[in-house]
């Protein structure tokens, strides 16, 4: 039998009781439109994350305490590991050891309630100097940002994230107000636009300067240059530099830390691009625990596309000995039964695909719980879930061919 | 054992020689055929004839390719098909006969014509148009011209035995084994279907063998053969139509 003929043998076969084959067509295409509808969620999971991270600026580079020293603080009691100091952060700004590094905001944290007169709120507070905004890609609504004169002068003054303007001052303008934090008074001089929907959400944050958050906030003591940092946030010079960015301030820190060439470093540099991969890994994670559950409802499909190919065989005996009897071989009636599986799951992998697409195109920018969800459909999912319908058909479908295939054509013929 | 045919033609379509078939049930063997001889030259009419467990059927499945024989030799159109394997009896089905069966054995939800198509989607070498020529010629050849593209359960049991007669034919096979092709029909049916045979034979020239326990089936053929125990126990030609069989333990229940 040639392929057209099978398969048109086939298809009248599949044709005989539309019923039967409708519902077993129905579990493949829900197994493979869930397959193509959350890989569609999933991806557009980690395109949107990935998007956000790169909203924070590609050349950002973080410098954090390494393992190590985080262990020792964590032993220690201590707040802020003293790895990383300010003066660190200065010697980073070095044209020579670090020429690829353009820009260097140190920042360290305090936490705290902030009042208004019968408004308070918790702040997620962070000491910075003058480069953080722009390190963070951060910007000002309204007045000032911190300005470098305030971190020589440890003034008592702060920068609000939009949230906490919007608890503290409902809708005045708090610029110029005095409002305390932990109980010191702190003088607004601006309010951050709001970030919403970022990955470092800035919202919550009240930004002072640096060496308030160390000399008032966390009772720190000592010399400036040896006020800790939790983090300092660098900028390379382009996107193109950040690798070699990571060297020089590598190379400095270890330097300034006085570590031996067999020491590891004890401090931890992430560039955005680290980020990037860690998340995108994670998602990818997620996107392939998404597949494999919609993947065991192809599964089922599958079974149940086995199960009535079992039936028909059983049903279909005594035409399988009359085909058998003038002059169909083994292989013809296994062929017919295969195609006949392989038809009904490649049928119901095309409209599971079709089904997939629409859910994945009318869920986009949909809400649920207040989350965005996004979808990304992608092409080659489809040929992959076409491919593995054609796949499972022909696994589900091999073994009751076999059985079609094997049966004695006399018996058959007696069958009722 | 062996008898020559009224047309002396060199090669046998059918030769057998010491055939037997057992079949085990249990410790019990049983003898289905016991040794059987028997040559069928072109051009004859056979009926074979016998009780139930007489072993005709499973004559017929063997004759038929369909079945192989436990010893012996089966040498078809001078071919010795006793050691092929199933891909070439499957050929062997195909090209060199044509069967048609005491319930017709039609595919239910085929057209009269898809189902005298059929033996010829197994064979290579017809294109859609040839086949359909081909299943519209042999239909012709068995009156059924008006039911082309009719199915099974709209026709009669006599059109249903036609159909299946068309399908035996319609690769023109030199041999055409029919298995109780009366069986199932009433008395005018089942003699339409007769002279149909009749008319391959003398008319096409086929070799026609008919299983049977119908007694007018056999008294239309041209040579009978009587079965029992898994052997021939009786082996003539008949001359005078008018002789009633009766003498072969035909008994009146169908075939087994």
């Amino acid at each position: 039998m040639n392929l057209t003929l099978l398969l048109s043998t086939a298809l009248s076969s599949i044709g005989t009781n539309k019923l039967r084959a409708g519902l077993t067509l129905l579990g493949i295409v829900i197994g493979v439109s869930s397959v193509i509808a959350m890989m569609a969620v999933g991806r557009g999971a980690q395109v949107s994350v990935t998007a956000r991270i790169s909203d924070l600026g590609t050349e950002l580079i973080t410098v954090r305490p390494g393992a190590q020293a985080l262990r020792f603080a964590f032993f220690g009691g201590g707040g802020n590991s003293d790895v990383l100091s300010l003066a660190d952060a200065l010697a980073l700004q070095d044209d020579v050891f670090a020429p690829d590094v353009r820009l260097v905001a140190p920042e360290n944290s305090f936490s705290g309630a902030a009042v208004f007169g019968a408004e308070n709120t918790f702040v997620n507070g962070v000491g910075i100097t003058a480069e953080y905004l722009e390190a963070r890609n951060l910007s000002i609504a309204s007045g000032r940002n911190i300005s470098n004169t305030d971190v020589q002068n440890i003034s008592n003054v702060v920068v609000l994230g939009f949230e906490i303007s919007e608890t503290l001052f409902a809708q005045r303008n708090p610029v110029g107000a005095t409002l305390k934090i932990s109980g010191r008074e702190f003088t607004v001089v601006g309010v951050m636009e709001s970030q919403e929907g970022t990955i470092f959400n800035p919202d919550n944050s009240a930004l002072i300067p640096i060496t308030t958050a160390h000399y008032r906030m966390n009772n720190g003591k000592g010399l400036v240059d040896s006020i800790s940092v939790s983090s300092i946030n660098i900028l390379a010079t382009s996107e193109d530099t950040v690798d070699h960015a990571r060297t020089d301030v590598s190379t400095v820190l270890r330097l300034r830390h006085e570590l031996g060439a067999d020491e590891d470093d004890d401090f931890l540099i992430t560039t955005q691009q680290d980020t990037i991969e860690t998340l995108e890994g994670t998602q990818g994670t997620f996107v392939i625990l998404l597949g494999s559950i919609a993947g065991i409802s192809l599964l089922v499909g599958g079974i149940g596309v086995m199960n009535i190919m079992l039936v028909s065989v059983t049903e279909r005996t005594r035409e399988i000995g009359i085909r058998r009897a003038v002059g169909a071989k083994r292989r013809d009636i296994l062929f017919q039964f295969v195609a006949e599986a392989v038809l009904m799951t490649f049928g119901g992998g095309i409209l599971g695909v079709l089904v997939g697409w629409t859910i994945a195109y009318f869920g986009d920018g949909a809400s649920v719980d207040g989350d965005i969800i996004e979808t990304v459909i992608e092409t080659h999912i489809a040929f992959i879930a076409l491919a593995v319908s054609v796949a499972v058909g022909l696994f589900f479908g091999i073994y009751p061919a076999v059985r079609a295939a094997s049966l004695n054509p006399i018996e058959a013929l007696r069958h009722e | 054992m062996t008898t020559n045919s009224l047309n002396s033609v060199p090669v046998p379509v059918i030769e057998l020689t010491e055939v037997t078939r057992n079949f085990q049930i249990g410790t019990h063997v049983v003898k289905a055929l016991d040794g059987i001889s028997l040559t069928i030259e072109q051009g004859e009419m056979v009926a074979i004839i016998g009780p139930s467990g007489s072993g005709k059927s499973t004559l017929m499945n063997t004759l038929g390719c369909l079945d192989q024989p436990s010893s012996g030799r089966f040498v078809l159109n001078g071919q010795d098909v006793s050691g092929l394997s199933d891909n070439q009896l499957a050929e062997t089905r195909s090209h060199q006969l044509g069967f048609v069966f005491q319930s017709y054995n039609l595919l239910p939800r085929e057209t009269a014509l898809s189902n005298v198509e059929l033996p010829l989607k197994y064979s290579g070498g017809y294109s859609g148009k040839s086949r359909r020529a081909a299943a519209r010629t042999a239909l012709d050849r068995v009156g059924l011209s008006e039911r082309y593209d009719h199915r099974p359960m709209q026709m009669s049991g006599g059109e249903q035995q036609r159909v299946g007669i068309a399908r035996a034919l319609v690769k023109n096979p030199d041999l055409i084994l029919a298995d109780e092709p009366t069986g199932n029909l009433d008395t005018k049916s089942s003699g339409e279907v007769i002279e149909m045979l009749r008319s391959l034979n003398e008319v096409d020239g086929k070799t026609i063998v008919v299983v049977t326990h119908d007694p007018e089936v056999a008294e239309a053929m041209k040579r009978v053969i009587a079965f029992r125990d898994g052997r021939i126990v009786e082996d003539r030609i008949v001359t005078d139509r008018a002789t009633p069989i009766t003498d072969y333990n035909v008994d009146s229940e169908a075939s087994e």
